[in-house]
């Protein structure tokens, strides 16, 4: 590594992937209480275990994006980070504080949990992705904070690229959005329509920025093709991502009681929502072509094509199926949006994490890449994961389409219960993908034991 | 892409676009917040139960297995709607109240949460609130 400082990344990256272990292991409990409704019940009951399985996801990501960006900062700013101790100080906050409001769901009821922490001060509990206790949310916002000093304060004192200046617009757009998690009005409307703020403003906005920007940095360093390209492709993805993606939160505005205007505009941007994700594949594979270098580290150039496609499979085709509010009104709130969900968070932000990872994580460990052996089981575990998504996306789809089918459609609607229960084999075939998916998670992981070869960094 | 579409075109027509399209997305939400006092019934939020109605429905974390108005989890049926499905706010007190503390063997199970009168007056206040908002006739039907 090129920089001492970079070192940082490393705690981050490794603490990503514990908590992607425990959003997975969580998911495969969720999977199973489809099919075996009181499987652990009472003890681990359903929202407690989808909490875990979100929860783990979201700060699993973000502490990837930090490690993401305290990794690629002093490279592209050409400078030492402005305080490596207090990256690892908010490290360890973090890391603690995201235990201890795992420990509080597992073990507490959650009404008693929101009585400790002080829910009835400000309340901000009980919101899908939003469920963090008062002072657990206070404290992603001291720990951004310090983040964002820090990294702010090293690209001014180092060299400007588009790839840290669109990062940092990302990141401090992921801050900023992050203060609407606690507003939450009494109006019901009102409450939904900012709580999109933050997530679909997140996932559909300024995350794409952190994407582009992650996935720019990885094409530079593996294919050695000019700066100069990578960054202007770069800002054209980007204005693609936010000219249709901020309109595109129209399609969340359908049925929560705004005005029916949001119906039209909403999906007209979210159609278009498709197109930076596109650009994005072109992207990738365009400056594969056009490589003027063979990176050693195989591994990582195919989680950046990966990222890629599956992104553009998952956000953008799973999205577009379901965003026309024609469509929406029949599919909306059924498998059809978890099947859309489960894609789009492993193409997009997964992916995009794990090709990071792949790539800085042999030069953290002192070599160029891992060993061949090495590669290999990473890329086992590359289509391992990235099938089974793929067929968990399927199944959850055909749930969804039969659900929509005998719950919404059909002459004599069933009750939800009762429409769950025929679908219940594609539920079970979700969970053995889900198994698959956790077979793959672990030989990725296994992969980093695999000694490398004594060749020095580049 | 042409020698004339340099990356500071590029950088220019990023930064004005994004400004551009969040003007007119602050300005629909103005206009937003204008309009909606005609779908969303603000005027049953006078009502105290409501209020501590919907306090009770994110304490329980209740968006972990339901949905309300389409958005929450998939593993519970959709509540926007519950006291027209139901028939009543009795009817959904009622079901509240019946859940046995042990689940029901094999099936997906709702958990005893031990609700005094009053908190289920208020839970139930809060679901007829939400089943009066003007949803552009969402859900399809009344199965949700």
């Amino acid at each position: 590594m090129q920089y001492k400082s970079q070192a940082v990344a490393k705690p981050y990256f490794i603490a990503a992937i514990a908590l992607f272990v425990a959003q997975i292991l969580f998911g495969l409990i969720m999977g199973l209480q489809y099919v075996w409704g009181d499987f652990l019940f009472p003890y681990i009951p359903f929202n407690v275990a989808r909490m875990v399985h979100t929860n783990a996801l979201i700060v699993w990501l973000l502490m990837g994006f930090m490690g993401a960006t305290y990794y690629l900062i002093p490279e592209e700013a050409e400078t030492e980070l402005a305080s490596p101790k207090l990256a690892l100080a908010m490290f360890w906050i973090f890391l603690v504080a995201a235990g201890l409001t795992v420990v509080g769901y597992l073990t507490v009821p959650y009404v008693r949990l929101a009585a400790m922490t002080g829910n009835d001060l400000l309340p901000t509990m009980g919101r899908e992705f939003l469920e963090q206790p008062l002072i657990t949310k206070l404290g992603i916002v001291v720990v951004a904070l310090a983040f964002l000093f820090n990294v702010t304060l090293t690209v001014l004192k180092g060299r400007k690229t588009a790839i840290n200046t669109v990062l940092l617009i990302g990141l401090w757009g992921l801050a900023v959005l992050f203060l609407f998690s606690f507003v939450n009005p009494h109006n019901v409307v009102r409450d939904k329509f900012y709580w999109w703020w933050v997530v679909h403003l997140w996932v559909e906005g300024v995350w794409e920025l952190i994407l582009g920007s992650i996935l720019a940095f990885v094409l530079i360093k593996v294919t050695g093709v000019d700066r100069e390209v990578i960054e202007k492709w770069l800002y054209v993805i980007i204005t693609l991502t936010l000219v249709t993606g901020i309109l595109g939160t129209g399609h969340h505005y359908y049925w929560i009681g705004t005005p029916e205007y949001w119906q039209l505009i909403g999906s007209i941007f979210s159609a278009l929502e498709p197109i930076p994700f596109f650009a994005m594949t072109l992207f990738a594979f365009n400056m594969v072509n056009r490589r003027r270098r063979e990176h050693p580290n195989k591994a990582a150039t195919l989680w950046a094509l990966g990222t890629g496609v599956m992104a553009f499979l998952g956000a953008g085709v799973w999205g577009f199926l379901h965003t026309l509010s024609p469509v929406n009104f029949y599919t909306h709130g059924t498998q059809i949006t978890a099947a859309h969900g489960h894609m789009a968070f492993y193409g997009a932000y997964v992916m995009v994490n794990l090709t990071l990872i792949s790539y800085a994580m042999p030069i953290l460990r002192g070599r160029a890449a891992n060993s061949n052996k090495s590669q290999v089981a990473e890329m086992w575990g590359f289509w391992l994961m990235t099938v089974s998504i793929v067929f968990i996306t399927l199944f959850l789809t055909a749930a969804g389409i039969l659900q929509v089918w005998l719950q919404r459609v059909s002459e004599n609607p069933l009750p939800f219960m009762v429409a769950q229960e025929q679908v219940s084999l594609f539920y079970w075939m979700r969970e053995w993908s889900g198994v698959i998916f956790l077979i793959g998670l672990l030989v990725y992981i296994w992969s980093f034991f695999i000694p490398g070869e004594e060749k020095a960094a580049a | 892409m042409s020698e004339a579409f340099t990356t500071s075109t590029a950088r220019n027509i990023f930064y004005g676009g994004t400004l551009f399209f969040l003007l007119v997305f602050l300005a629909l939400t103005y206009q937003t917040e204008q309009s909606i006092p005609q779908r969303d019934k603000r005027e049953m939020l006078t009502d105290p139960k409501v209020i501590a109605g919907k306090k009770i429905w994110e304490t329980n974390n209740c968006i972990g297995c339901h949905t309300l108005l389409g958005e929450g989890a998939y593993f519970a049926p959709e509540l926007g709607n519950v006291v027209k499905r139901l028939g009543s706010e009795e009817a959904v007190k009622a079901f509240i109240k019946s859940r046995p503390p042990t689940g029901i063997p094999g099936r997906r199970s709702m958990p005893q949460f031990n609700f005094t009168d009053q908190q289920l007056d208020e839970i139930a206040a809060f679901l007829k609130y939400v089943s009066e908002i003007n949803t552009a006739k969402w859900p399809p039907n009344i199965q949700g």
